[in-house]
């Protein structure tokens, strides 16, 4: 087992969790902007997408496309279906997005728990007793 | 690991509620200062807030909001006839600010609950980040 196997998927879903929590904080900030979009990402495709080969584009320059992390991508950056549209154009729902936050931020957690799990494993594991 | 940008997001978000709260402040303490002039008379100021898009992402990441001016409003100021104010004009009239107390108060309460989500978001990044510092302790 390679030492970066070990920690499976969980690495990958921290780092994206991480990510979420910055869309939706963005949303919550942006609450009163007239004509903002609330956007989110559609975790398992970006999941998906990323398990495989975690293979991205170098960004040497900064016009270049970069990686953020290599996971939220623009075009898994989705915008978020109105619930009830405001006049001003603004398509953020507080609540909504409060929920998504709280949700994101245990499911991170989670990931932790996990992380934690398998370096307890890999630490038995080295010291053997 | 990302540089975990939702505190600067979140403080952006608070700043801004900020700014709007004083505007709000100056909105209600202005409610009854009269003029005798339409140059002159204070008009209700109202905040425009604008997302600030992430420079070095073409995605249209957003990464906060900012207050990028104050609006005098275009509404009507109140004439009244009041012959023997000391601030009447050569007719007897004073003119009022076009402050509306209920709108500030319902503006007051909104910019303070978008804050108060805002403070939350940093409570919940924080026990995030904390959690993950004592990660494998």
């Amino acid at each position: 087992m390679k030492i970066d196997e070990a920690f499976g998927i969980h690495e990958q879903a921290l780092r994206l969790r991480a990510a979420r929590s910055e869309v939706i904080a963005a949303n919550l900030a942006n609450a009163d902007t007239p004509g903002f979009k609330a956007r989110d990402v559609d975790f398992a495709a970006v999941l998906r997408q990323e398990l495989p080969s975690p293979v991205r584009l170098a960004a040497t320059q900064p016009g270049h496309i970069g990686n953020d992390n290599g996971l939220v991508a623009g075009s898994q950056l989705l915008y978020r279906n109105p619930t009830q549209p405001s006049v001003d154009g603004n398509t953020v729902d507080a609540v909504q997005e409060q929920v998504a936050f709280s949700q994101n931020a245990m499911q991170y957690q989670a990931s932790l728990r996990f992380l934690e799990g398998r370096i307890r494993s890999l630490l038995t594991a080295i010291k053997g007793d | 690991m990302s540089s975990f940008k939702v505190f600067d997001i979140a403080g952006s978000g608070m700043s801004a509620q900020n700014l709007r709260m004083n505007l709000v402040a100056s909105n209600l303490a202005n409610v009854d200062a009269v003029s005798s002039s339409t140059a002159g008379t204070y008009r209700s100021r109202q905040p425009v807030f604008q997302t600030v898009l992430d420079q070095q992402n073409p995605r249209g990441a957003a990464t906060g909001v900012r207050m990028t001016g104050v609006v005098e409003s275009p509404a009507p100021l109140t004439r009244e006839h009041a012959p023997h104010h000391p601030m009447a004009d050569g007719e007897g009239y004073i003119y009022r600010p076009n402050v509306s107390p209920v709108e500030e108060m319902a503006n007051m309460v909104s910019a303070s609950r978008s804050y108060q989500n805002n403070v939350e978001v940093i409570n919940a990044a924080r026990q995030m980040l904390a959690a993950l510092i004592n990660l494998g302790r």
